[in-house]
């Protein structure tokens, strides 16, 4: 009967009070739903703060998340991207094992591949800096497993609607451009 | 002038004229600015009896209750209290205090996370950190209060705050700006039309009020009347239409009658006001009113479509939008409809056997009988709670108070108290049980100190009724931890010794010449029924069946029915 679970990035817009993330993350905690990644940071509008949430669920589910959160007194704004065509992005940093010059140069001609960044160089690690959606995230990390993971981090996704134009705009499909070099 | 000033100040000027309460360390300034202000204060014998009374007497006024309690155990016995309020969506004001703000995050001496802990019960909550933000707060707090959805606020101020001198104008005009907090009072227009449209094309319409229906009992009554449409109430809309009229079927659910819960199973549309489906109305969904198109209106958008889907949802004050939706309907030609629900009606008028020691719901029609249908009825949570949502439901909005949602024994006794004040000199009646009576029995001295008009019932069967029930139909009479009797105090005695006038009784004779006695003194009283231990709340659709699948008891069963 229940539709199937999907994956939606909802952004809230909400008052900078103390507490907030907490009442969020709270109403999130007590009618039991999944928070996959969040996000929070200020706004262009001072006294404001965005934040960011990938969910899993079904639309009724979802569809009682975004009204809940809208009940909360310091939400202004609820939107579901997942609706709309939008730019999201995420900030990766790995740290990947290095055991020898072969691996080096090879990890070196991956990041290129996926435009990542090396922040950091040691003998036995290269930490990279990668920003991207969650696919490219996925893709890299998947590279990566070959040579040991040693540590990761990412900052959750973070999400805008596109302006409309000639790549945006409601129910433009284009995909992002930097897909194009994983695939 | 002193931040806890300008607290009493600001409820003054909110009109508040009764606050409960309970005071202690951390809210000690209020109390010393309570000593000289013009709000009346109800000392109660435990924060959460405050917090219940306070609202009770929302609910029984539509002016939101105030309660007082000081931090860290104040507080945080007033949580069951809110949460109460909160399922019930009951305009309640909490004010508490708390340590100063240099020991916050200490541990100190009676301090808990209040902000904390009570987010999760409240519809919202506030932490004063600064004397001048007082009457901006306090303002907010009573406009988010008692604006779309009623609900608990807490407003918890450290005792330096209370303290600090306030500089301003603690009279000036307050703005209330809250961006986020925009309720929706009237109903679209369009989806007003579409549920025209549908409730025009049924042919086995119901409508069904809840807690919602509590304000706009005049529209709830003239849509009702203009339709000619049968009217369920659900055990929290009880009151919001007059349970004595033809067109009610009485109440749904677990507990409903077998013309309400029949109602639903066969009807093809159902106009859903101020209700939310509660579990306990709608028993398994998938089996809940399978043929039916529902039209649902609440206040609340996150209720429309939480648990029934609604086929046409309307966000919206009932006020607002059953007018509307009214002048664009008629009386509906449902006659056919109306013969089936009548002959249920006759089929299934309300039944006990009383060929056996003396039964609660004999007690509870010998309180209706007595006292009337224009007393304030209160009702702690059990099977007494049931039969009297049956037997003694009161005919007019704000006069039927029960613990709805949260299901909260010990309600009762600081319900009536919190009713009692709101409504002065109107008779109450409290129908209780023997353990839940027992969960706010101290509140016997609040009574007693304003010498309220309180007549207890107690439906006295020396075991948790509702748990024993449960025990012997679904547990194999297996009776765990049940049994009251054996150490019951005499209740007559208590309340005597509380100085309130006591009797126990055992006997149909006595509670018959009894009743009219202890009435016509005016009370208050406490009457303590013993009961017959074994009996049950029929009808019953066990936990987690459907509505179809009711037991009906001691009733004459037909094709349809299962005993």
């Amino acid at each position: 009967m229940s539709a199937p679970s999907s994956r939606r990035v909802i952004s809230v817009t909400v008052r900078d009070e103390p507490g907030v993330l907490v009442r969020i993350a709270g109403l999130f905690a007590r009618r039991g739903f999944n928070i996959a990644s969040l996000s929070v940071a200020e706004s262009e509008t001072p006294g404001l703060s965005r934040t960011t949430f990938v969910v899993d669920g079904d639309p009724a589910t979802i569809e009682q998340v975004q009204k809940q959160l809208q009940k909360l007194v310091d939400v202004l704004k609820v939107v579901d991207h997942t609706e709309t065509n939008f730019v999201d992005r995420e900030l990766m940093l790995i740290k990947v094992a290095v055991r020898g010059p072969d691996e080096r140069v090879e990890l070196r001609q991956i990041a290129q591949d996926f435009r990542a960044r090396i922040v950091d160089v040691s003998r036995r690690a290269l930490v990279f800096e990668l920003t991207g959606d969650e696919g490219k995230m996925d893709a890299f990390i998947d590279q990566m497993q070959d040579f040991g993971i040693v540590e990761l981090i990412r900052t959750g996704r973070i999400a805008l609607p596109r302006s409309a134009g000639r790549n945006g705009g409601r129910g433009d499909a284009v995909a992002p451009p930097e897909r194009a070099d994983v695939t | 002038m002193n931040g806890a000033e300008v607290v009493i100040r600001a409820l003054e000027r909110h009109g508040v004229e009764v606050a409960f309460g309970h005071p202690g360390g951390a809210i000690m300034p209020v109390y010393d600015a309570i000593y000289d202000g013009n709000v009346r204060h109800v000392l109660v014998r435990h924060e959460q009896a405050g917090a219940h009374a306070a609202d009770a007497y929302y609910r029984a006024s539509g002016k939101p209750g105030v309660v007082i309690a000081t931090s860290g155990p104040g507080a945080t016995n007033l949580v069951t209290g809110l949460a109460t309020a909160m399922m019930d969506s009951s305009a309640v004001v909490a004010i508490t205090g708390n340590v100063p703000t240099s020991l916050i995050g200490t541990d100190a001496f009676q301090e808990a996370d209040v902000y904390g802990i009570t987010g999760p019960v409240t519809k919202h909550n506030f932490l004063v950190k600064r004397v001048e933000d007082l009457p901006r707060v306090i303002a907010e707090a009573f406009h988010i209060a008692t604006t779309g959805r009623p609900g608990p606020v807490l407003v918890d101020i450290p005792k330096d705050v209370q303290q600090a001198a306030f500089e301003g104008d603690v009279d000036a005009e307050i703005e209330v700006d809250l961006p986020g907090f925009q309720p929706t009072w009237s109903g679209h227009a369009g989806q007003i039309r579409k549920a025209a449209e549908a409730i025009r094309a049924a042919e086995r319409p119901v409508l069904m009020v809840g807690g919602g229906g509590q304000v706009a009992a005049p529209e709830v009554m003239a849509f009702a009347e203009r339709l000619g449409v049968p009217v369920i109430t659900t055990l929290m809309g009880i009151g919001a239409y007059p349970a004595g009229r033809d067109q009610s079927l009485g109440m749904p659910g677990m507990h409903g009658t077998v013309t309400s819960n029949r109602a639903i199973t066969h009807c093809d549309l159902i106009i859903g006001a101020g209700l939310r489906f509660d579990d306990r109305v709608t028993g398994k969904i998938s089996r809940f009113a399978p043929n039916a198109t529902v039209v649902h209106i609440d206040v609340d958008p996150a209720e429309i479509s939480k648990l029934v889907h609604a086929h046409v949802p309307v966000v919206g004050d009932l006020r607002d939008v059953l007018p509307r939706l009214a002048d664009e309907l008629g009386p509906l030609d449902v006659e056919p409809w109306w013969a089936q629900l009548r002959e249920w009606k006759a089929r299934y008028p309300e039944r006990y056997k009383t060929e056996k020691p003396l039964v609660s719901q004999e007690v509870i029609e010998l309180m209706r009988d007595v006292v009337g249908s224009d007393a304030i009825v209160a009702t702690d949570v059990g099977q007494h709670q049931m039969f009297a949502a049956r037997l003694y439901p009161t005919n007019a909005p704000r006069t039927w108070i029960t613990s709805g949602g949260l299901g909260t024994m010990g309600f009762g006794l600081p319900a009536a108290i919190g009713a009692a004040f709101a409504n002065p000199g109107t008779p109450v009646v409290l129908i209780a049980g023997d353990g839940s009576i027992q969960m706010n029995i101290q509140e016997l001295a609040t009574i007693r100190k304003h010498d309220l008009p309180i007549f207890i019932a107690i439906t006295n069967n020396g075991v948790l009724g509702m748990v024993r029930q449960w025990q012997e139909l679904f547990h194999a009479q297996r009776y765990s931890e049940i049994f009251l009797a054996d150490s019951n105090p005499d209740f007559a005695k208590v309340a005597e010794a509380y100085g309130i006038e006591g009797h126990n009784v055992f006997d149909r004779e006595t509670a018959q010449a009894l009743v009219p006695e202890v009435v016509a003194r005016g009370g208050p009283a406490l009457l303590n029924f013993v009961v017959y231990e074994s009996e049950k709340v029929f009808p019953m659709i066990p936990a987690g069946a459907g509505v179809d699948e009711m037991m009906i008891g001691d009733q004459e069963p037909d094709a349809e029915a299962t005993s």
